[in-house]
């Protein structure tokens, strides 16, 4: 039941960021892939990212949250939004 | 007349009491500096600076996020007398040996005495430390209780003439860094004095900024003019307003604030990111002028952050432009102040085939323009064609500047400054006409892509890319792309291969996944190794790009070329 959710968050997480920020809606995101660190999310999107996970899960991110050593990839990002549900 | 020092000194004279800055951080409770605790804090770095055998009149390079200790050190080696600059500080996303490559082509041409840093850097500088003398750690300085001003080995910065530089200013990348605006304390004065004149500047002002400080735009009307004109300072950190844009409306609430200067896409940034409830009790009626400076300036993203912010009191005759560059200290035009930001309506195929800025007659055609104001009053502006000539009313062509705030020249780089000048008149590589003594700016003639307000040279992101196996080399051209969402330049780069099966027009799924690669790697490459995260790239077949009777790749062209395929 949670591996589903926690799936479906990813999957979730994964379509938004390849569609609306990479703008390359194909593009695959591995759930380990560095997001932040490795510039694939820039500063510039990462209040957009906040604004999709509040929105679509009903979860609150900080902005001071919002740094690879908070999470860097979707699997992190996951279990960051998960408890908060 | 005075020198920066000199200045500092008086007014914490004058003043102790008074607050130069409020400092909001994340993660920290609110801090006002007084002009006497700036004074304090400052020399405690001129005395770390005179211990470690700085001299007057030499480079400090400053690699520090925005904090009291950025604010003090540069302070600190101004009282010095010795020059600072400040550095971008490392981002996460970027590449460490790229950064030290950036550091050593900054250290190259600028031979600083002195870095300072903070401890967990030290490292990162010291790989490509070779020309510098001493590394300072800002942990290690601590105010001075009371300065002693007589004491000139620490304080030649009081001795300093109005003619020499007081500070150097850079732009982004390899190139931008190998090009440092050297500015002397007489051309930072004559701007702040005639900019404040055209601004109406007066003592009940408030300033409130969020901008780097590493950009003229920061570092000028955001940090020296309130402070060397006493008009107190809500300073906040770019890396928490880019995470938190509601901070900046709550900040002007707060302090009622009256001036604010953005780049375009913070209009659009605003007006898109801000949640209702972190705006509940904000009232930004005490705005008098939130100016639009550093990228081009469009109409859309004023009427979008008017839209947005007018239930909260911001008031429509606040929105004003300004046109500036480092070169010329800061302001070159002014407008929006004494009267609405004056729109042009033109032909939009006159402009582009004939650059003639003809008011449009017929709607389909129209394109509105923002005017960039004024020439603020010692600043002369000219237009001028191809061949030097002055350009009448309407006519687009190359701005040229003659003012009395002009850089010095390109530090250590007296082959650009000449090429910078001609007849006395600066070229601003910038395209724009004049029209009832008002500016308007249409274009550029220099290869910039301006991003966020940042200016990125192409020929360092197309450097990168040329690195990535598969690419033809020298056959990349990088360039920006009017972005209408986010209100700025998005950078396109587009590479030949050599692999002659993606060139065809009809390939296979094996060859497709090919070309994604070469710009995956192209992608990562050159955000790793830049200001920016690219987005688009495409990959072409050989001869697609096209070249300049010279034999260099022409980048509007390629622009044009990629556009047109890109709407097919």
């Amino acid at each position: 039941m949670t591996e589903n959710l926690t799936d479906t968050i990813i999957q979730s997480l994964s379509q938004y960021i390849a569609a609306e920020i990479l703008k390359q809606p194909k593009r695959k995101i591995d759930a380990q892939e560095p997001l932040i660190s490795s510039g694939l999310i820039d500063s510039f999107h990462l209040v957009d990212l906040a604004l999709y996970i509040e929105d679509n899960f009903g979860v609150h991110i900080d902005d001071t949250e919002l740094n690879a050593d908070t999470f860097d990839t979707l699997n992190q990002l996951a279990a960051l939004i998960q408890p908060r549900q | 007349m005075q020198n920066f020092s000199q200045i500092l000194q008086q007014t914490a004279l004058e003043t102790p009491e008074r607050i130069a800055i409020y400092l909001l951080l994340n993660g920290l409770p609110a801090r006002a500096i007084t002009f006497g605790e700036l004074m304090c804090g400052s020399a405690g770095y001129s005395n770390a600076l005179a211990a470690a055998g700085v001299q007057p009149g030499e480079v400090v390079v400053l690699i520090l996020n925005h904090s009291k200790d950025l604010v003090y050190a540069f302070y600190g080696a101004v009282l010095h007398g010795a020059i600072p600059t400040i550095m971008p500080f490392l981002t996460e996303k970027l590449s460490p040996d790229y950064y030290r490559a950036s550091l050593a082509a900054l250290f190259e041409i600028t031979s600083p005495a002195a870095v300072i840093t903070y401890p967990e850097f030290v490292e990162e500088v010291g790989v490509a430390r070779s020309a510098i003398r001493c590394l300072l750690v800002s942990s290690q300085v601590s105010p001075s209780a009371k300065p002693d001003y007589s004491d000139r080995a620490v304080f030649g910065g009081l001795d300093r003439s109005p003619d020499d530089v007081v500070l150097l200013q850079h732009s982004s990348g390899t190139t931008g860094l190998q090009k440092g605006v050297a500015l002397s304390h007489k051309a930072v004065f004559n701007q702040i004095e005639s900019y404040a004149e055209a601004l109406r500047l007066s003592p009940d002002d408030t300033i409130v900024s969020w901008l780097p400080l590493y950009h003229d735009m920061g570092l000028i009307a955001g940090f020296i003019l309130p402070i060397l004109k006493r008009v107190p300072l809500v300073l906040m950190s770019p890396f928490d307003w880019v995470r938190a844009p509601y901070k900046l409306m709550q900040a002007i609430s707060t302090y009622r604030g009256t001036l604010c200067w953005l780049p375009n896409f913070a209009y659009n940034f605003c007006a898109q990111k801000v949640r209702p409830r972190h705006l509940e009790g904000v009232d930004l009626s005490s705005l008098r002028a939130v100016i639009n400076c550093s990228e081009p300036m469009h109409w859309k993203s004023h009427q979008a952050f008017l839209e947005r912010f007018r239930p909260y009191g911001l008031r429509p005759e606040a929105l004003a432009t300004c046109y500036a560059m480092a070169e010329n200290v800061f302001a070159v035009t002014q407008g929006g102040l004494d009267k609405p930001v004056t729109q042009d309506r033109v032909n939009q195929h006159a402009l582009l085939t004939r650059q003639a800025a003809e008011p449009a007659q017929d709607d389909s055609l129209a394109v509105k323009l923002l005017s960039a104001g004024r020439p603020i009053r010692n600043t002369h502006l000219r237009v001028l064609d191809a061949n030097g000539q002055d350009l009448p009313d309407r006519r687009v062509g190359e701005i040229a500047l003659l003012s009395d705030c002009m850089l010095t020249g390109y530090y250590h780089r007296p082959d650009l400054t000449e090429n910078a000048f001609q007849d006395g008149w600066y070229l601003t590589g910038d395209l724009g006409y004049l029209a009832g003594g008002e500016l308007y700016i249409t274009g550029r003639k220099k290869d910039l892509i301006i991003v966020g307000g940042k200016n990125i040279y192409p020929q360092d992101l197309e450097r990168l890319a040329n690195e990535v196996e598969g690419v033809h080399p020298g056959r990349v051209v990088a360039f920006g792309m009017f972005d209408e969402q986010a209100g700025t330049e998005e950078v396109v780069i587009v590479a030949e291969t050599d692999d002659e099966d993606i060139g065809r027009t009809e390939h296979d799924s094996l060859e497709q996944g090919k070309a994604d690669a070469i710009a995956e790697e192209i992608r990562q490459r050159v955000t790793r190794g830049s200001d920016v995260a690219l987005r688009y790239v495409k990959i072409v077949g050989r001869n697609w790009l096209l070249k300049t009777s010279s034999g260099k790749i022409a980048r509007q062209a390629n622009h044009d070329k990629y556009m047109q395929e890109s709407a097919l």
